[in-house]
């Protein structure tokens, strides 16, 4: 039982740690504008590298 | 490498390491499911321990369970892992070479477990058998694996930090938790150690561990592979990119507590098993949120699945996860418990989330993954992928279904009692009549080990018809 005078400081401050993480997210502005998140991993995102060559059949490779 | 144009030199991908991981998680999802055919062959006929030490069912036991979830699940993981941050972070691994030192420190563990677990050394704890200085390597691996993730992360040339990574990222600190809090032991010798915990106390350890690595690393890190290559074989995107941040952070908060669920009616206290309980039926709502976002990701390209095998993979795998997550918090409660426990329906449980969720996802991954370290768009042969994935399922509904039969009756048969309070059956009488339901169980092993090996065919043929290519980096979109 006297692990729990450990163990319980330590999941709270664990769980602060988690909140702080969270409100970093937050005002970092992680959490603005989700549905273009959803759509970034899609994009295709050729790059305007002069020349780029040959249509690449995967946008986040090429 | 293939530069298109010389005169650019464009920055790469570091996909040599991801190449690496994938190819030996296939090599070693072939080697671990073999163990698992043997020891499901051993369990049905024991005389196939041949009376050697180093073959017999004990010690193997634990090379299939950790080759399966670390060697098989874990380099797919790295794979992944590694392949998802940098694309979606627009840049290459940050340290490299570091990331190259994980991969030939992560076959380093594997090897050093396929030896020692044989020879007998072992911690005695499920999933964290290996002895201490191979503890030791799979921490200094692991700390490396997490400097690379972050480091990469931290020099992101996009803004937003996309949800898989912060799945995989929960996945490699837990597990770092889990790992030196669990491990921790006193050296008696080389290949010797004993817990630095004793009892229940040491049970409760062990199964907080157990029951997270189960959720960290088999649920958080391949969900971290779903919500990426999900939306990329489906050219859709995530269903609901809000409930994925509000479900990541409910799982990763609930899952901490479902630990004890593993020790019902034992000595732990009543009032941690209540916990483990309750958590694990609150478990259910960010699981299922997970789940069904994957699945409406397909929302308005269900058609895509009648011709696409690599979604069937990804798809159905999902739909083990939900059914895993609903069996799961089921028999997390108590009364349910009181018959399943030392069961097979607990085996029947765990292989419907390892073969039916971790499995498939992994295979439907992989399959993305390899033709493109190879600069191709498919696999050698998409019809052996189709192949593959009904061999696969129907593997797993047998062993499934077998070990639901088998544990029903293995609970009803050792709680039946006489009128006057002696028990109607003797132990051995219950091994006889689970016999069939373990040559089923088998059945359904090999034809799960015959869809890993149609694929090694096919992974082989697409590397030798391919060149190993590194991506190139598409110029940086600031967020």
């Amino acid at each position: 039982m006297e692990s729990l005078y450990l163990l319980l400081p330590l999941s709270v401050l664990l769980v602060l740690a988690l909140i702080g993480v969270f409100g970093w997210a937050v005002n970092a502005g992680q959490f603005d504008d989700l549905e273009r998140e959803g759509w970034r991993v899609l994009e295709e995102d050729r790059g305007n590298t002069a020349g780029a060559a040959c249509a690449p059949f995967d946008p986040d490779q090429a | 490498m293939t530069q298109s144009i010389p005169a650019l030199a464009a920055p790469v991908y570091s996909d040599r390491v991801v190449r690496n991981f994938a190819l030996a998680s296939v090599l070693w999802g072939v080697v671990g499911m073999l163990v698992g055919v043997v020891i499901a062959a051993q369990l049905t006929w024991p005389e196939l321990n041949f009376g050697i030490s180093w073959f017999s069912y004990g010690r193997l036991r634990p090379l299939h369970t950790n080759a399966v979830i670390f060697a098989f699940g874990g380099c797919a993981l790295f794979a992944s892992s590694y392949y998802v941050v940098q694309r979606t972070c627009q840049v290459s691994l940050f340290a490299e070479k570091l990331a190259m030192f994980t991969f030939w420190g992560w076959q380093a563990v594997i090897v050093a477990a396929a030896i020692s677990l044989p020879m007998g050394y072992t911690q005695g704890k499920e999933y964290a058998e290996l002895e201490w200085p191979i503890d030791i390597l799979i921490t200094i691996v692991w700390v490396a694996y997490a400097v690379v993730f972050f480091g990469t992360i931290g020099i992101r040339k996009v803004r937003h930090i996309y949800v898989a990574n912060w799945f995989f990222g929960a996945y490699i600190l837990a597990i770092a938790l889990l790992h030196i809090v669990n491990s921790a032991a006193i050296p008696a010798g080389f290949m010797k150690s004993y817990s630095a915990y004793a009892g229940v106390q040491d049970a409760m350890v062990q199964w907080w561990y157990g029951h997270n690595a189960v959720g960290f690393l088999l649920t958080a890190g391949f969900l971290g592979m779903m919500y990426y290559f999900i939306p990329k074989q489906a050219e859709r995107p995530v269903y609901s990119y809000r409930l994925s941040i509000v479900h990541f952070w409910a799982l990763i908060f609930t899952y901490m507590w479902a630990g004890p669920h593993h020790l019902h009616y034992t000595a732990l206290p009543d009032w941690a098993q209540s916990v483990g309980m309750v958590f694990s039926l609150v478990l259910l709502a960010p699981s299922w949120g997970g789940m069904i976002n994957g699945v409406m990701t397909l929302s308005g390209a269900w058609h895509k699945l009648r011709d696409d095998p690599i979604l069937k993979f990804l798809i159905v795998a999902l739909s083990f996860y939900g059914m895993a997550t609903f069996e799961g918090p089921m028999m997390s409660v108590k009364t349910v418990n009181a018959l399943s426990h030392y069961t097979d329906w607990t085996i029947g449980h765990v292989h419907a989330g390892a073969l039916g969720w971790v499995g498939l996802i992994s295979m439907g991954t992989l399959y993305y993954l390899v033709p493109r370290m190879f600069g191709q768009t498919r696999m050698y042969s998409v019809r052996a992928i189709e192949l593959h994935f009904w061999i696969a399922t129907v593997g797993i509904v047998l062993y499934i279904a077998a070990m639901w039969i088998a544990g029903v009756m293995q609970g009803l048969m050792w709680r039946a009692v006489n009128p006057d309070g002696t028990l109607v059956y003797s132990f051995v009488e219950s091994v006889k009549a689970t016999f069939p339901f373990y040559v089923v169980r088998l059945v359904g092993g090999l034809l799960y080990l015959s869809g890993m090996l149609i694929m090694s065919w096919n992974v082989v043929k697409t590397a030798l018809n391919g060149r190993m290519v590194s991506a190139p980096i598409p110029s940086a979109v600031m967020a």
